[in-house]
């Protein structure tokens, strides 16, 4: 069965590409500088914020291209951000010595205004909208131009 | 830096900033009024970079780290630019919104900078 996915780099896609880079580029740009500067202040929640860094990359690439392939990539990576910030936010309530507030998941991405624990849910309510359909013989396969 | 200069900044930038969310919101590409305010956004970080030069010779060097400063002023730096070229190659609403983004962006990396200047001990 062939399914057409509906671009998902159009409109209100593009505010959403547009500040997952941001976001990749704040991440993984700031753990690197850590890691470089003062990797033993605290290694865990300094590589954790990398590896975040990157999945935010490939998650910024996986929304822009076209795609089968790229739609499941897009799921895997922002599901993996929403686990990635709930679990290290949790954690680092519950041990605030474990994650240093520097880091993007810690207490949910306070130190980050909280963009890390809104942009995946927004990022899956907007993959959701724009699933795979199955093709059928009236429904047009290429969106019209201008579509927003 | 320079205290008043920064909250300058951090005010400009936010108020770009929600000018240009709200015309992009209203259905408005990229004009004037919203490059214009991204471009001031701009012409104030230039200003803040020759800030930067000149201020450590005069005695006002940052407390924290300079090479954490100079990371988040070149990148504060690109920003406005790649938003309004963005804004140049695909004219529509989201675009106009995305100039806000930018702004905002700035701003926050205005703040850290004042921060890695006057707060952080490095």
């Amino acid at each position: 069965m062939t399914t057409t996915t509906p671009r998902r780099s159009g409109g209100l896609g593009r505010v959403l590409i547009a500040v997952y880079g941001l976001l990749a580029l704040a991440a993984t740009g700031r753990s690197v500088y850590q890691i470089l500067s003062e990797f033993d202040h605290a290694p865990l929640a300094y590589s954790l914020s990398a590896l975040a860094g990157v999945v935010y990359i490939v998650a910024t690439i996986a929304l822009l291209a076209p795609g089968d392939t790229w739609y499941r990539v897009a799921w895997v990576t922002i599901s993996f951000e929403l686990v990635g910030v709930l679990v290290v936010g949790l954690l680092s309530v519950l041990d605030p010595i474990l994650f240093t507030e520097k880091a993007v998941w810690s207490f949910f991405g306070r130190g980050y205004a909280f963009v890390p624990l809104v942009l995946p849910i927004l990022g899956m309510l907007w993959l959701y909208r724009h699933r795979p359909r199955p093709t059928t013989a009236d429904a047009p396969t290429v969106a019209p131009a201008g579509t927003v | 830096m320079i205290e008043w200069f920064t909250l300058v900044q951090v005010a400009v930038a936010c108020a770009a900033g929600l000018l240009c969310v709200v015309l992009g919101l209203a259905g408005r590409t990229p004009a004037d009024i919203t490059n214009g305010a991204t471009a001031l956004v701009e012409v104030l970080l230039i200003g803040q970079l020759v800030v930067a030069i000149v201020a450590p010779l005069t005695g006002n060097a940052p407390t924290g780290s300079s090479l954490e400063f100079w990371v988040y002023l070149v990148t504060a730096l690109l920003l406005p630019v790649l938003a309004i070229f963005w804004g140049l190659v695909e004219r529509n609403r989201w675009s106009t919104v995305i100039l806000g983004v930018a702004c905002f962006a700035v701003a926050v990396m205005v703040f850290r900078m004042h921060q890695i200047w006057f707060v952080q001990l490095a």
